[in-house]
């Protein structure tokens, strides 16, 4: 048999959880119970206010820049849910505020850190939570490491999940991660949050495969295209990976389909490079749009909660808020402090001194002349 | 105590180290089966399990990166950077990463990574494998560098980088990986990062270098005339570097020469002379000099020794500082 074909494979996609709020009851069998609905769309909800009143601090000009999660919170939820609080490792990109958050980050830290303060990512260690990671698609393979870690030390009941855009699939390291991932059979959940645009560049132009989920099929990794606005969706395929990782399968990938409804950044403005038709039809497919309709259908949800959910993210936001801007200013002297456990001498001396000329650092030399002159 | 070649220390401050602490980790290309490209790590994978001696993906990115990681997560990673013209894919995940990582999150999250790169030219080797990127990482915040010679500054040192808990990066001189043997002792000890050696005391003119041109400064120095003094010293760490010893050194002699294989221009020597100026200027007695690698890419090793800074070279140097 010269001519065979010695490989195949097909990309599925999974929606239970349709934009009308229609749940495909036999596929949502064992995932989410009613309770646990309630509180995905509560999260979901509480991250929205945080988006909207963290714009509106960058636009007063009291935060830094900022990138909204709005419109892909379901990936956030559903995942962040699936995997084991305080158990997991959770290594975000930072898109993804709602699964810190569900993994016990109080919001202000995210806050803290958007308005230009490193405070704001010295997270508790008991999380189990790497900083947010601004370059793009490096940080997969600390999650890879940190699985490696864990299979290494025979920790058979852990896994990590790792978070990262459509655009971070071009980059050598997510490569790099899923191979080494692949080659270890490390416990890591690759989560790309496929949300249509890089800045101003579409998934069309960021790569030429027709779906993010088959780059995995290069690694022979267990991988799926899911409904990214779907919780339930979200929240079995990421509870089979972790299943799967647990039982020592090695990693998986989750390609959740979704959109990034606000601009990149509060520095962008989106409305330079992509329509507003575009942005309008994803609009209809929100992820709190169609959890609420499911949750009015079934009689779990009612106006008056709805009311009661969003006054209480307001005023969680708002506490969280004013306690962030009445944070003080660190020390000038903080950012020498962690720069090694032990600071080296010269080091300790800029730190004093704040000075880097030497005379500065030193003013016993302006008498050193005749000193030395004495010397000879 | 054995003789050791600079080879053998530091395998065996490997082979104790994975002994004496399960966190340790050893990884890189080629490390395992075949013990490295120098079989630096000879013979570990068979002593101390594949799980603990890994052979990688060709990937110096995904070495270092999940090195990282595995350093978040507590363990003591040593990755083996094959040659230090390939930190280059890596030099991302070192520089923005593993030094960035700990003051970034205010001490919450750590990297305790050692990263072994052999370094330097003067074995004829393809393009590349010859280069001597130090000052980079020098200068990048976070991170340490040290490059011991002897074997028996590399067995101390190897074991303090892996048990500090920061990012070092420990270069080793290929040149002088079995060129030379010393009393190495059997037991583990360790040297601290930070602190340079007087190879040899003298008065009139000191000599600050570092790798294999050590022993490049020894020969041009027993070619000077015999009532020359050389005070030659071996930085041994390149940051945290010691100049106290320098400047002790330096206040004495009032002359200096710096010597090293990395390009002239921002390498390492021009820190060093400008710390020399700070320190020592109403000391000096003629400008500081540099014999260095020149402002070019390191050429093929038909032109090798053309470039590095050879004896003859470092003692031009020498008798030109002297005559000033």
């Amino acid at each position: 048999m010269p001519h065979h074909t010695v490989y195949e494979a097909k990309i599925e996609h999974l929606q239970i959880l349709d934009e009308d709020g229609k749940l495909d009851k036999k596929l949502a069998k064992d995932t989410l119970s009613d309770d646990q609905v309630v509180y995905l769309y509560e999260q979901m909800r509480i991250c929205r206010e945080l988006d909207e009143i963290a714009f509106k601090l960058q636009r007063s000009g009291r935060m830094g820049t900022y990138p909204q999660n709005k419109g892909q919170e379901a990936n956030a939820v559903g995942s962040a849910l699936a995997m084991v609080k305080g158990n997991d490792w959770v290594v975000p990109s930072y898109r993804e505020n709602a699964a810190l958050f569900m993994h016990g980050l109080p919001m202000h830290y995210v806050i803290q850190y958007w308005m230009g303060d490193e405070r704001g990512s010295k997270f508790p260690a008991e999380l189990n939570m790497t900083p947010l990671s601004v370059p793009i698609g490096t940080h997969m393979l600390h999650a890879t490491g940190i699985a490696w870690a864990m299979k290494n030390r025979g920790e058979k009941d852990r896994a990590v999940i790792t978070y990262f855009g459509d655009g971070a699939t071009s980059e050598g390291d997510f490569h790099n991660a899923m191979n080494f991932a692949s080659v270890m059979q490390v416990p890591t959940i690759f989560y790309c949050q496929n949300n249509s645009w890089a800045i101003s560049v579409p998934r069309e132009q960021q790569m030429n495969s027709r779906t993010v989920a088959q780059k995995a099929l290069a690694y022979d990794m267990p991988t799926i295209q899911v409904d990214g606005n779907d919780i339930f969706a979200v929240y079995k395929a990421t509870k089979d990976a972790r299943d799967r990782a647990i039982k020592g399968g090695g990693p998986s990938f989750i390609e959740g389909v979704t959109y990034r409804l606000g601009d990149h950044t509060t520095a962008d403005d989106a409305r330079r490079y992509r329509d507003q038709a575009e942005v309008d039809a994803w609009l209809d497919k929100d992820p709190l749009i169609r959890t609420r309709k499911y949750m009015e259908s079934q009689g779990i949800w009612d106006d008056k909660k709805q009311e009661e959910l969003e006054t209480r993210a307001q005023r969680i936001v708002k506490e969280v808020v004013d306690a962030a801007i009445n944070v003080s200013k660190p020390h000038a002297n903080e950012f020498f402090d962690d720069m090694y456990a032990t600071l080296p001498e010269d080091l300790k001396l800029q730190r004093e001194t704040m000075r880097t000329s030497s005379i500065g650092r030193n003013p016993s030399q302006i008498g050193l002349k005749a000193q030395a002159t004495e010397a000879r | 105590m054995a003789q050791q070649t600079l080879v053998g220390a530091i395998n065996q401050a490997l082979d104790q180290m994975l002994g004496s602490d399960p966190d340790v980790i050893l990884l890189g290309e080629d490390v395992g089966l075949n013990g490295g490209v120098f079989r630096v790590t000879d013979g570990l994978q068979a002593k101390h399990g594949k799980d603990r001696v890994v052979d990688t993906p060709l990937d110096e990115s995904g070495i270092m990166g999940t090195s990282i990681g595995l350093a978040i997560a507590g363990m003591k990673s040593v990755p083996e950077i094959q040659f230090d013209g390939f930190l280059g894919p890596a030099y991302d995940q070192l520089v923005n990463h593993a030094g960035r990582m700990r003051t970034r999150t205010r001490g919450a999250v750590t990297v305790p990574m050692t990263v072994r790169v052999p370094v330097g030219g003067g074995i004829h080797a393809p393009e590349l494998h010859s280069d001597s990127p130090e000052a980079i990482y020098a200068h990048s915040p976070g991170i340490k560098v040290v490059m011991p010679v002897t074997p028996y500054d590399a067995k101390g040192l190897l074991i303090s980088a892996i048990k500090d808990p920061d990012p070092v990066v420990f270069f080793e001189p290929k040149r002088v990986y079995r060129s030379f043997k010393e009393e190495v002792p059997e037991e583990m000890y360790e040297i601290p990062i930070g602190e340079a050696k007087i190879v040899n005391e003298g008065e009139d003119l000191t000599v600050v270098t570092w790798g294999a041109p050590v022993f490049q400064c020894l020969q041009a120095m027993d070619n000077l005339p015999e009532d020359v003094s050389v005070e030659l010293i071996d930085l041994r760490s390149i940051y945290p570097f010691d100049m106290d010893t320098i400047a002790q050194s330096v206040q004495k002699t009032g002359r200096c020469v710096i010597v090293h294989e990395a390009p002239l221009t921002c390498g390492m020597g021009a820190e060093i002379a400008a710390r020399i100026m700070e320190e020592c200027f109403l000391y000096l007695q003629a400008p500081v000099q540099r014999v260095a690698g020149f402002d070019t890419i390191m050429p093929y090793y038909k032109l090798e020794l053309d470039y590095l800074p050879e004896a003859p070279r470092i003692q031009k140097g020498i008798e030109e500082c002297l005559a000033y």
